[in-house]
């Protein structure tokens, strides 16, 4: 058994130690929303935060994050289901095409935001480049990035 | 849209919808059970398309599979603008697969606006004109005295108004009118359509909802892979069952049978077990020993070597378009060009990996699979005749539940993963299964966007204008007689379509093994590129500006004939690259930024006219791309939204896809694997800018997801070579480029 810490809640799982985080997101505790996309942290589906930092799940092992605190795309929002700004801007400027690799976008939008409140677009496409979206969504990733930091700043851009 | 997601549909509603009925679209069917149950539950189902509840609530179904193309948004606003809903009453709901209700429920081919476009507007405005009489009853006035807007009929003469909820029992009662007498809104009504609607499914989406085929979670649910010989066609003889068999998490590893098509059953090895991580990790250490006599073993390398062999000769043996008097009028051309184009195999790649989850229960299987095609048609790509035919499963004892999709671009058009999720299934009875591609599976056995050659040919006269052009088009086969899907040129490729009597297409076909399949704008993803880079070579041989001789080459204001999905109009074709040179100031490129050129492409395919402009710089040996402007007329635009996705989304395929993308195929084996071996755009590479111009063109509408995408990569290439005098023939460009390219012999490279 190994204890975790996901999105706040202290879960026990009884998987192998080498399991990467990924599947026992998905697979052992049913949260969906981080996604698998190529198993080998190039695409960026998987991108949750350890410790408030954006790792990717699918080649990180459990093990590695048993003594930290991981945060999902589940727990984005607020618990009061109050949308984090990024969300609110993703959903207002139409972002997604097919979806599937925004919740890893987002987890990786969140991070940088965390650490740099007023990202530049250069800033910006150091911080996202590990995620792939193929529908190529990324002008619109650009913008509402933008927007959330500007929210987030008091409507100061 | 509000954000309920999971609105009250009665049990009794959508087992009436499910049941199915005969034949043909269902307007003008009761399917909300008789009218008097309709009635005394205060609900209003005039069709399979809406369902108006007592709340208030305006159920609209979405009916075809969401890939990313936005149709679950744009779909229903089709029936909610002329229902005259207001769109935050809306709950959209994904339908079940029914064909006899809802007709077409596929996507590809950019066909859902275009195929659906009068059929909504009828669902919506059936809908409308009964409770439009509802109320004319109610209130003893004409019908025509009474106005419609925010799900309310109202009365201006009596300042009387009722919401279309209050209006739902009496209008269930009514006879419901022939769709012949509907009167539908001109065009300029439209309040709904043309603006900016956000998907239905943001907020589920960056929530991290389970949405997805690869989300489904069943009780008691296993896990699978599924392991296919490495070249296409090969068979397992034996594989280390005792030490699979014996791996952790591991219930079961057998050999599969396939059923000679690619397209539906590969041979192949399963693993079941209890979750993702044990069954691949059991398919890391599984070793298959493959019979490969009837493998491939097709070779990139052998390929090339034949097509330069083939390319000596001016004509191939397949002639698909004639043109008499061809080699007379090449000999008698003031200037006369040749060049050789040629492109690699791609993957489709979708970022969910091909999945699908499917329980057997008795004879009955139920699927929930994240397919192009769920539906039973067309026959040729569904699962439904491997379900029926393979499995022997009755018809009606599957069912086969949409899921959102994360992305198609084509490659789900194929059904080839259900089919193995089927077969497994149907072995593992009594337990729903999760078979699971890993990103190595997705690429080696895709259905790939074929490679190709081309033999080019043109002949300008003294005042140079384009006299010949001919097309050696070296390709490949499965079937020894046709091009492959996707590589097959007829006719309808733009110049040749605009050019009857002047221009020949012919074939060479090598026989191939590899599956290849539809993808994104097929065909025209590849020979917008050949065909219009080499249009570029000979108007810049011409000394003249590219605009000007692209308006020459087509010609007067004309439809054409039946070509690839429709016809082009080169009025409509002339507008859009008129449109896109004022819009990205071609005629004033001397005020470009030192260092930036221009390239201009257009291209007809799906239906959609679509012009472009590439603005690109070379910094440090690689191409820049700083603004992608174009100019497209699909008709009217549904959803400005998605319309913008679309293309912005095409753009970027097109450039990610033509300057990077190269897949090798050595002895029948593809060679990448992952996206570390593919490089697929990332958002450094992505024009920072996009600037879109849509002709709302009286025409109905038809889809964006395919045209915006075929005119970039040749608006690139030509604005390269005006930069630079490198004249780039193939793909991936930015390694070609890198090569040096082929400095152009003839032309002046300040008139492009």
């Amino acid at each position: 058994m190994m204890k975790l810490k996901i999105n706040g809640t202290i879960q026990e799982v009884d998987v192998d130690p080498s399991t990467p985080l990924l599947w026992v997101l998905r697979d052992t505790l049913g949260l969906v929303g981080t996604k698998f996309g190529c198993g080998i942290a190039q695409c960026g589906a998987c991108t949750v935060h350890l410790d408030g930092i954006a790792v990717r799940a699918c080649s990180l092992p459990v093990s590695a994050a048993v003594d930290g605190e991981v945060r999902t795309i589940e727990a984005l929002a607020k618990p009061d289901g109050t949308l984090h700004a990024l969300q609110k801007a993703w959903i207002a400027l139409d972002v997604p095409q097919c979806g599937y690799c925004q919740a890893g976008q987002l987890m990786s939008a969140a991070a940088l935001l965390e650490g740099n409140a007023k990202p530049t677009d250069a800033e910006i496409d150091e911080a996202m480049a590990g995620n792939l979206c193929r529908c190529g969504t990324y002008l619109r990733i650009r913008k509402a990035i933008h927007t959330a930091a500007a929210e987030i700043n008091g409507g100061k851009a | 849209m509000n954000k309920i997601m999971n609105p009250q549909l009665s049990r009794r509603t959508v087992l009436n919808m499910s049941a199915g009925a005969a034949g043909g679209l269902m307007l003008g069917f009761q399917l909300g059970g008789s009218q008097e149950a309709q009635a005394a539950a205060g609900e209003f189902t005039p069709n399979a398309y809406i369902t108006i509840q007592p709340n208030g609530r305006i159920v609209i179904m979405a009916k075809n599979p969401e890939i990313g193309q936005g149709v679950k948004t744009s779909l229903p606003m089709i029936v909610a603008e002329e229902l005259d809903a207001a769109w935050t009453d809306v709950d959209v709901v994904q339908s079940p697969i029914n064909d006899k209700l809802y007709g077409m429920q596929w996507a590809g081919g950019s066909q859902s606006i275009p195929q659906n476009w009068k059929t909504l507007r009828a669902a919506g405005g059936t809908a409308r004109a009964m409770l439009v009489e509802a109320a004319a009853r109610q209130w003893k006035v004409p019908a025509a005295e009474l106005t419609t807007a925010d799900s309310t009929v109202f009365h201006a003469a009596s300042n009387r108004s009722a919401k279309y909820a209050t209006l739902a029992s009496a209008a269930a009662k009514l006879p419901v009118p022939d769709a012949k007498t509907l009167k539908l809104k001109d065009k300029s009504e439209f309040k709904l359509l043309g603006t900016f609607v956000t998907g239905v499914d943001n907020e589920e989406i960056v929530t991290g909802k389970p949405l997805f085929g690869i989300d489904v979670q069943l009780p008691g649910m296993l896990y699978a892979v599924y392991e296919q010989c490495p070249a296409a066609g090969g068979k397992p003889v034996s594989f280390n069952e005792a030490e699979i068999k014996a791996m952790p998490g591991i219930k079961d590893a057998f050999i599969v049978e396939g059923n000679g098509n690619l397209a539906q059953l590969a041979h192949g090895v399963a693993i079941v077990g209890e979750s993702t991580w044990a069954v691949f990790r059991a398919k890391r250490a599984l070793h298959v020993k493959w019979d490969e006599t009837e493998a491939s073993k097709d070779s990139w390398t052998s390929f090339t070597a034949q097509a330069q062999e083939f390319a000596k000769q001016p004509k191939g043996a397949n002639v698909v378009v004639a043109a008499e008097g061809i080699d007379e009028a090449m000999n008698g051309a003031a200037k006369k060009l040749k060049a050789f184009y040629s492109y690699p195999f791609i993957s489709h790649a979708t970022l969910e990996p091909q999945n699908t989850t499917a329980w057997r229960k008795g004879d009955k299987l139920e699927i929930w699979s994240p397919s192009q095609i769920p539906g039973p048609n067309p026959p040729v790509f569904s699962a439904h005749p491997f379900l029926t035919g393979t499995l022997k499963i009755a018809p009606e004892n599957f069912t086969i539940h949409q899921t959102r999709i994360g992305g198609g671009f084509g490659r789900r058009l194929n059904n080839d993963y259900m089919c193995q999720a089927a077969a497994i299934a149907w072995r593992v009875e009594g337990t729903p299964v999760k078979l699971v591609w890993t990103r190595e599976d997705d690429m080696r056995h895709d259905m790939y966007r074929a490679g190709g050659f081309h033999q080019l040919e043109g002949g300008l006269d003294a005042n140079g204008k384009l006299v010949a052009f001919r097309d050696h088009f070296i390709t490949f086969t499965a079937n020894g007689k046709s091009g492959t899907m996707g590589a097959a040129m007829n006719g309808a490729e733009f110049p040749i379509n605009v050019l009857p009597g002047k221009a020949e297409v012919s074939q060479t076909l090598i026989p191939l093994k590899v599956p290849c399949g539809a993808m994104r704008a097929p065909g025209s993803n590849v020979f917008a590129f050949v065909l219009n880079s080499f249009l570029h070579e000979l108007s810049v041989a011409a000394g003249r500006d590219h605009v000007e001789f692209l308006l020459e080459v087509l010609g007067e204001p004309r439809w054409l004939k039946e070509g690839n999905y429709g016809t082009m109009h080169t009025r409509r074709a002339a507008d859009v690259i008129k449109l896109v040179a004022d819009k990205s100031g071609w005629a004033n490129q001397k005020s470009l930024p030192a260092g930036h050129a221009l390239g201009i492409a257009f291209y007809h395919c799906h239906q959609g006219h679509v012009a472009e402009v590439a603005e690109v710089s070379v910094e440090g040996g690689k191409i820049k791309i700083h603004k992608v402007t174009f100019a497209a007329d699909v008709g009217p635009i549904v959803n400005l939204a998605g319309a913008q996705a679309q293309a912005e989304g095409a753009i970027i395929d097109g450039i990610s896809s033509m300057m990077h993308l190269k897949l090798g195929l050595e002895n029948g084996r593809i060679q990448e694997g992952n996206f570390d071996q593919y490089n697929m755009m990332r958002i450094h590479e992505a024009p920072p800018v996009i600037e879109s111009h849509f002709i709302n063109s009286e025409f109905d509408p038809t889809g964006l997801g395919e045209p915006t995408y075929a005119p970039v990569a040749p608006a690139v290439a030509n604005a390269v070579f005006t930069l630079t005098g490198k004249r780039v023939r193939s793909f991936p460009f930015m390694e070609e480029f890198a090569k040096t390219g082929t400095v152009a012999s003839a032309g002046n490279k300040s008139a492009s």
